[in-house]
């Protein structure tokens, strides 16, 4: 394939059967005629770091609120002087994005308005992100406090004794309207500093490229990265209940972690102990928090029951399993100095110094806001959908309690309107009529869109990548792009990546597309996944090495292997559609490749 | 005919012979032996010459250099105390034509063998075997084989090496070869190329002693160079080694396409590995002599240094680094008979010649304000950095 550029949005063939799969999402996001000429202008790359799979309506919600706030952020707060937000469609149920760059005449201006507006969130950021925990955790609160339970037969009498006049039904339509607002919020807040966050983490790492031309990334990354970080607590707590279920000598009650038994007083104090950790910490999903399926482990306590097994086997085999937080400390010490140290002039150890420096105060946002947002908000977020959903289903408006997931946003206030009005009168409601059968469309289209293999890209690609945000946070550059334009070329065998994690190591493939599916995993195994979750932690100790499509330098997987130890490639773009489960293949974390050998 | 040439003057130089104290009192340290783990650059660096010198660094930086010891230019000044031996080589080059290759050859040669048939003075053999004999207690082998290597001391000129051949005499085995090739070591001084080379420049014959090294000899499994830098671009993170089987000789030669790889020296991870075909390599035969022998075949096309050595010699080349303030080029060698974790061991280290003569430019261009660093970053394409 020689040809330099993707197939247009306009002459995608989809999948059979799907007519109408436009109205699953909101008209805005759609290709089409409106902005045919716009669009057909522009590169477009499907997310599936993100949404890997074909978004539900309501899936399709988080996609729309996070990409519009990432870019809210870029052009409107902060006017980062080259790039203005990242536009977002949905193509047969997949999420399209492109980034949008500024008229190169304008930048000049932006860069008073950045440096002012930027610099005061550099020069204050301490200050800011503790005050971004405690309007994080309200919003929680806030979100969790939401009643979505099903309408009374009567009021409670205070509403009538203290003289409120306005009664569940209102309360139903506004908390379901508040609860929209407070996910736009949350996402808000999502974007508040990552890209500042970036920035100046791409500042530290340009200089780092330029001293050290062969600088591996995840030589930057390690310099930066926090040795204590809330995104591993999750994890540490599974270790902690792990010894202490040894210690209790209820060890062999998790031999089956779908059938544990904890009766008796050492199961109650192991319970009590379970109870401390599970908020906030295992609001924790088993994906990235963007679907509806994914699992979270307070809910699916199976889940982390398996990785505590896990956890057990290898106390019982007297492995010591703590983190050595003082050795990562000292290797990060000691990797800091090296790298201080080679450096050729004082003026270049100081500019080193200054710019670490920044880069460590604001990493811990740009490592935390990942359990803060995706999986502890996200927790919330998806149980109250749910806890709507089967109050729908409850009261005969939907057929199904996850019925919910296949109506638009917008779409479930028509659905309140009805079922509120028709409370209020006491009388019939038409929803099931009217949406039984459009759902059950919906359904099928979706499914049939799950099923489909959308293309890598969309559109003409720029001749060179230098969008920031899509390097940084995509890891997509101008070698990706290259790479998927031509992949039909080379050698069948052998894929490339980014070396996200050093070291070598051959063994079998096995390959996981969901969640649930990572316990399958046998020890010494080699994990070959579209992308993974840091909720999968528990198992890097297990697999030998790790394969993914999507990721850049930042990626969960990236950070979590190098934790770990663990060679990794990531954003190889093809790992899944080319290795197939129980291939032997061989990962090269330090340049990045990965062969299958047999 | 050359009256330039003579070596004039070797009496007066004898009649003020150097010595040195010894910074420990200790018997195996005398005027004419100095033990490299006890080198004192202060008191040793002028009677010991460059490669020497350089060895006795590398121990006061515990870096893991095989034991030794030189034999110092006292010794070998003392041969000169022998007026007919002077009398003979100062008749000796006064005969040459310096046109006349072949016949400088053969002059070279009558100088050596003249050096060589001289007996060497009493208390400096005595010396040499008591030396040697201790190194082989020391290693609890009775014969321990030992490379011998001349290491010409010229204080004042800047470029000895040239001006004094290097000869290196290895797998070298009882007190009386090793006092043979010192012996040998010394004659080296007046080969063809050194004469005609001293000759060139002006230097006179005598301005240059020779010291001789006697290390204790390694049984490579695998040997090579390592710079510790990345020869391509510069990068000071990375270690670039050469490596292939056996001996050192066959990378220094050239006889083979050594296996090239990248070490990154502060992660400590092989970043990238060319293995070449290495056809052959020199070997440790079970007689004892060093053979020039074919790989087999399942050899020849394997990795000759395990990615756990090969960070072993880059964090030797790095603290090598560390210790002489300036990028290195360091010989290495990976011991068949030492355990793992203490096989690589060094062999020498010499400033980097090519990178290091580069303007050092701050990088940072002078504007510490992080937020114009930052627009800038945004602003230049990360790209182009990214490139290299």
């Amino acid at each position: 394939m020689a040809d330099n550029r993707f197939p247009s949005p306009f002459k995608i063939e989809g999948p059979q059967g799907v007519d109408g799969w436009e109205e699953l999402y909101p008209y805005s996001v759609s290709f089409g005629e409106a902005r045919r000429e716009y669009e057909e202008s522009r590169f477009w790359f499907w997310d599936s770091m993100h949404w890997g799979k074909a978004l539900t309506p309501w899936d399709s919600t988080f996609m729309e609120l996070s990409i519009a706030s990432l870019s809210q952020m870029n052009s409107r707060h902060y006017r980062i002087p080259p790039a203005d937000g990242v536009d977002f469609r949905v193509l047969y149920g997949y999420a399209y994005l492109s980034p949008v760059g500024v008229d190169p005449e304008k930048i000049e201006a932006r860069v008073p308005q950045f440096t002012e507006r930027a610099g005061h969130y550099f020069a204050n950021w301490d200050q800011l992100y503790e005050n971004w925990l405690v309007k994080v955790k309200d919003t929680i609160d806030q979100i969790e406090s939401i009643d979505f339970g099903p309408l009374p037969e009567m009021e409670d009498l205070s509403v009538v004794t203290d003289g409120l006049g306005i009664g569940s039904g209102y309360e139903l339509l506004s908390e379901y309207n508040r609860f929209k607002d407070l996910i736009l919020k949350t996402w808000n807040y999502h974007f508040e500093f990552l890209n500042l966050g970036y920035a100046a983490y791409l500042d530290f790492f340009g200089f780092c490229k330029e001293a050290f031309p062969s600088i591996p990334d995840l030589g930057i990354a390690k310099m930066v990265a926090g040795v204590e970080v809330d995104l591993f607590r999750p994890n540490e707590e599974l270790k902690v209940l792990a010894q202490k279920a040894v210690d209790l000598g209820i060890a062999r009650a998790f031999d089956d972690p779908a059938n544990v038994d904890l009766a008796g007083d050492a199961g109650a104090e192991w319970q009590a102990a379970w109870a401390e950790a599970e908020d906030p910490w295992f609001n924790f999903t088993s994906g990235n928090g963007f679907y509806h399926f994914d699992k979270i482990w307070r809910d699916y306590p199976e889940i982390p029951y398996a990785f505590i097994r896990d956890y057990i086997a290898k106390i019982e085999a007297g492995d010591d399993i703590s983190r050595p937080i003082e050795e990562i400390r000292a290797e990060r010490d000691r990797i800091v100095d090296e790298y201080r140290d080679l450096l050729g002039t004082d003026e270049d150890r100081e500019a080193f110094d200054g710019k670490l420096g920044l880069a460590r105060v604001v990493f811990p946002y740009v490592e935390n806001h990942n359990f803060y947002i995706e999986h502890w908000t996200m927790s919330v977020v998806w149980r109250k959908v749910k806890e709507l959903g089967a109050t729908l289903a409850k009261d005969g408006l939907m057929a199904a309690d996850d019925d919910i997931l296949f109506l638009r946003r917008d779409e479930v206030n028509e659905v309140l309107w009805d079922y509120y009005s028709n409370w209020a009168v006491n009388a019939p409601t038409a929803a099931a009529h009217h949406w039984g059968p459009k759902i059950a469309r919906r359904r099928e289209i979706h499914e049939r869109l799950s099923a489909w293999q959308p293309p890598k890209a969309l559109g003409e690609p720029p001749e060179v990548i230098t969008e920031p945000f899509t390097i940084m946070l995509w890891g997509i550059t101008t070698e990706s792009v290259q790479n998927w334009l031509g992949s039909d070329d080379g050698d069948e065998n052998a894929l490339t990546g980014m070396a996200a994690s050093p070291g070598t190591a051959e063994g079998i493939a096995r390959l996981v597309f969901d969640p649930e599916d990572v316990d399958e995993l046998v020890d010494g195994e080699i994990l070959v996944a579209p992308i993974t979750a840091p909720s999968w932690a528990p198992v890097f100790p297990k697999i030998r090495a790790c394969v993914t499509d999507i990721g850049g330098m930042m990626s969960h997987a990236a950070i979590v292997c190098r934790e770990y130890g663990v060679p990794a490639v990531t954003g190889t773009g093809f790992a899944t559609n080319k290795i197939k489960t129980g291939d032997r293949i061989r990962v090269d974390g330090s340049s990045g490749t990965v062969t299958i050998v047999g | 005919m050359c009256e330039a040439c003579p070596i004039i003057d070797w009496e007066h130089e004898l009649t003020t012979v150097r010595s040195f104290v010894a910074t420990r009192v200790d018997s195996a340290m005398t005027d004419h032996i100095v033990w490299f783990d006890r080198y004192d650059r202060d008191l040793h660096k002028g009677f010991v010459g460059g490669k020497n010198a350089s060895l006795g660094e590398m121990m006061m930086a515990e870096l893991p250099v095989p034991p030794g010891f030189a034999v110092t230019t006292n010794a070998y000044e003392s041969i000169w105390r022998d007026g007919d031996l002077v009398d003979d080589i100062n008749g000796l080059l006064r005969g040459i034509d310096h046109d006349d290759h072949a016949a400088n050859i053969e002059t070279s040669r009558r100088i050596r063998a003249r050096m060589e048939a001289v007996p060497v003075p009493d208390e400096v053999a005595a010396d040499i075997t008591e030396a040697y004999e201790a190194l082989c207690r020391h290693c609890e082998i009775d014969d321990v084989a030992v490379a011998v290597r001349s290491s010409a001391t010229a204080e004042d000129l800047p470029d000895a090496s040239f001006a004094g051949q290097q000869d290196t005499y290895l797998w070298i085995r009882s007190a009386d070869e090793v006092i043979h090739h010192v012996r040998r070591c010394w004659s080296s001084l007046f080969t063809d190329r050194a004469i005609a080379y001293r000759h060139s420049m002006g230097y006179l014959h005598h301005s240059i002693a020779m010291s001789v090294g006697v290390q204790k000899m390694v049984d490579p499994v695998a040997a090579g160079v390592a710079f510790t830098l990345n020869p391509t671009n510069g990068d000071r993170s990375q270690v670039a080694i050469d490596a292939a089987w056996g001996l050192g000789e066959a990378v220094v030669s050239g006889e083979v396409t050594p296996d090239n790889f990248l070490v990154d020296k502060v992660l400590r991870e092989v970043v990238k590995r060319e293995i070449s075909d290495k056809h052959v390599e020199y070997r440790l035969t079970p007689d004892g002599v060093v053979k020039k022998l074919p790989v087999e075949e399942e050899r020849r096309t394997q990795p000759s240094v395990t990615d756990e050595d090969l960070v072993g010699v880059a964090i030797l080349a790095r603290k090598a680094e560390k210790h002489y303030g300036c990028p290195q080029d360091v010989e290495w060698a990976i011991d068949r008979h030492l355990p793992a974790g203490e096989n690589v061991v060094m062999l020498q280290s010499r400033p980097e010649t090519v990178w290091s003569q580069k303007d050092v430019k701050a990088i940072s261009r002078g504007n510490g304000d992080p937020m114009s660093s930052i627009v800038s970053t945004l602003l230049s394409p990360l790209h182009d950095k990214n490139k290299n």
